[in-house]
């Protein structure tokens, strides 16, 4: 794996970060067992991320949550939506108790994210394939109208079987939209079967690469790693960012991990118990 | 129409700096002046129209006001998708100008004709969908889209198309029908580039003695609903005509405002393409024939109808 370190964490803020996202894990898997709601495990796949994206390098103030400078983060894997509103109640963009209401009827937590309802949703995401087109937009924009922010877009593996994710690789490219980063959550399964056995994403570093982008392999589950691989978009390359993160899905409960069933199995009360013991949640 | 909408559009993007122009690799040398004029403003998006779409909407929903421009199939159906989600639901400001639409680009081939567009766009929320009947109309429409805080279909024709208005439209407005001239048996509703043919037609009626009104109808969504009511009370026979399928365009959202308006038209034609893909080679002028959208055609199967009883 190709991982440099160029502005490491101090441990203190690394071991903040890892019991943040051992509770966004635990929120999450109370979500998902209160709605019975489906993508557990891709939701605990990205929780990692989505902490280290929140709470270290988002230029985002939850009070102003359309602030036209602040970063975009966008949830192109929008089935992980509960990792989503987890993060965004957790970071004060809306009361954590709204979490209850995940998949209510007439609430405003519905299980892909629509945008205009919550405060912090960039863009209705959930059909794939579109989170990054969308943020190429949003970064040319900036670039336009010189404002500095960064876009940040979260990408699932199995997304990247879709031909409009390429064509925007592409147009990014081109455009040398270098205040644009992708992060491929690449736990190596898709819905029903493993990745590379549906359309063959390996080599994934390489494909993005050979795309025009400044493209890095991390772990996905190492807070320092992320960190310090996101934190320094635009990297001074001139090109756009992609991190590609390996990744386990179901990460943190040691009965989903690597287990696909978890893609649309929501858990018990009894596996909820145990999941939050597991993540050292009381 | 596109030489009209590529000149609009570089006086447009001097006026407003929110402009930016997405191109689908098409309108060689069409838009050097506003590239020269803009060239931070101009994106060729390549052969990729899904990504170009929601570029656009990316741009929209941060303040700027993008056009997404390529032949109609490519710019509707291709991405249709991307329309209904990035645009329309995000309420994204973005101008989608289709050209070649109907069987403007009959000649091109199969893959580049679009009689169902209007079907697709008008089901969509909060889009407007403008078909405008010549040159002055599409500056109009243009200029009028991007006073608009919403998406907006605009879906032209070629080039070179006779021009039927005399002047700039100053009181253009989106849903509001335009009359061109006035006439008392017979009312012809045009929608975009069939409003030439609509004029023949009533001048051909005109000549067997009927007088017709002819109306563009410029923007099938939102409806003129004022002028259609007028057009069913005071005319024996309203037709509609446009240059796309009789499902779901024009005719057929007129056809479904009369029933939910409970009003029972007297007689109703609705000229349109049939359920059918236009197959030969052949430019536009041939393929209104083989499909009966001549004004010959017009006005003998309106003849028909009045004298038919």
């Amino acid at each position: 794996m190709n991982v440099s370190v160029r502005k490491a964490i101090a441990q203190t803020d690394a071991d903040t970060l890892q019991r943040r996202a051992a509770e966004l894990r635990g929120r999450i898997v109370e979500m998902s067992h209160a709605a019975q709601a489906a993508h557990l495990a891709s939701s605990l796949s990205c929780a990692d991320i989505l902490t280290v994206a929140y709470w270290h390098v988002l230029n985002v103030n939850p009070q102003r949550p359309g602030d036209p400078l602040r970063d975009r983060f966008i949830l192109s894997k929008g089935h992980a939506a509960a990792a989503l509103y987890a993060t965004l109640a957790m970071r004060g963009y809306f009361p954590l108790e709204e979490l209850a209401t995940f998949c209510e009827d007439g609430g405003r937590l519905a299980e892909h994210p629509p945008a205009n309802l919550l405060p912090g949703v960039e863009a209705a995401t959930g059909s794939l394939g579109h989170g990054l087109p969308l943020g190429c937009g949003m970064a040319l924009s900036g670039r336009i109208k010189g404002e500095g922010f960064r876009v940040f877009a979260l990408l699932s593996d199995g997304e990247n079987n879709e031909g409009s994710v390429w064509e925007a690789a592409m147009f990014a490219a081109a455009q040398k939209l270098d205040n644009l980063c992708v992060i491929v959550d690449y736990n190596k399964w898709q819905a029903t079967a493993r990745s590379d056995e549906t359309l063959m994403l390996a080599p994934l570093r390489e494909k993005w690469t050979a795309f025009g982008w400044n493209a890095r392999e991390i772990d996905g589950h190492d807070v320092t790693a992320l960190a310090s691989a996101m934190q320094p978009v635009p990297d001074g390359s001139g090109k756009p960012v992609a991190l590609i993160a390996h990744t386990v899905k179901g990460k943190g409960v040691s009965f989903m991990e690597d287990d696909n069933n978890w893609h649309y199995r929501a858990p018990t009360a009894e596996e909820v118990v145990k999941a939050r013991k597991e993540l050292g949640l009381s | 129409m596109r030489n009209a909408f590529a000149d609009e559009l570089t006086r447009l993007g001097d006026e407003d700096p929110r402009i930016v122009m997405l191109s689908g690799d098409i309108g060689n040398r069409l838009f050097d002046k506003f590239k020269t004029r803009h060239a931070t403003r101009f994106f060729n998006c390549g052969v990729a129209e899904a990504n170009m779409m929601g570029v656009a909407a990316g741009l929209a929903m941060n303040g700027l006001r993008p056009i997404a421009y390529t032949i109609t199939p490519f710019v509707t159906a291709r991405c249709l998708e991307q329309i209904r989600t990035d645009v329309c639901y995000h309420e994204a400001p973005v101008t989608i100008v289709a050209v070649g639409a109907g069987l403007s680009y009959a000649g091109l081939g199969p893959t580049h004709h679009s009689c169902e567009d209007i079907a697709f766009l008008r089901s969509l929320p909060n889009m407007v969908v403008m078909c405008p009947g010549d040159s002055f109309e599409v500056r109009a429409a243009l200029r009028a889209s991007l006073r608009q805080e919403h998406p907006v279909y605009i879906r032209i024709g070629k080039k070179g198309e006779p021009v039927v208005h005399r002047a700039p439209l100053a009181d253009f407005e989106i849903g509001k029908a335009i009359t061109i001239v006035d006439g008392k048996d017979v009312c012809l509703l045009s929608t975009g580039n069939m409003l030439p043919e609509a004029v023949a037609a009533a001048r051909q009626l005109n000549a067997r003695g009927i007088s017709g009104r002819i109306v563009s109808f410029h923007t099938v969504k939102p409806l003129d609903e004022a002028c259609l009511r007028q057009a069913f009370d005071r005319f024996a026979l309203v037709a509609t005509l446009e240059e796309h399928s009789r499902i779901g365009g024009f005719g057929s959202a007129v056809a479904e405002w009369l029933v939910d308006a409970g009003i029972a038209p007297k007689k109703f034609i609705r000229f349109g393409t049939p359920d059918a893909f236009f197959k030969q080679s052949g430019e536009q002028d041939f393929a209104r024939e083989v499909f009966g959208l001549s004004a010959h055609h017009i006005a003998e199967k309106i003849l028909q109808a009045m004298s038919g009883k």
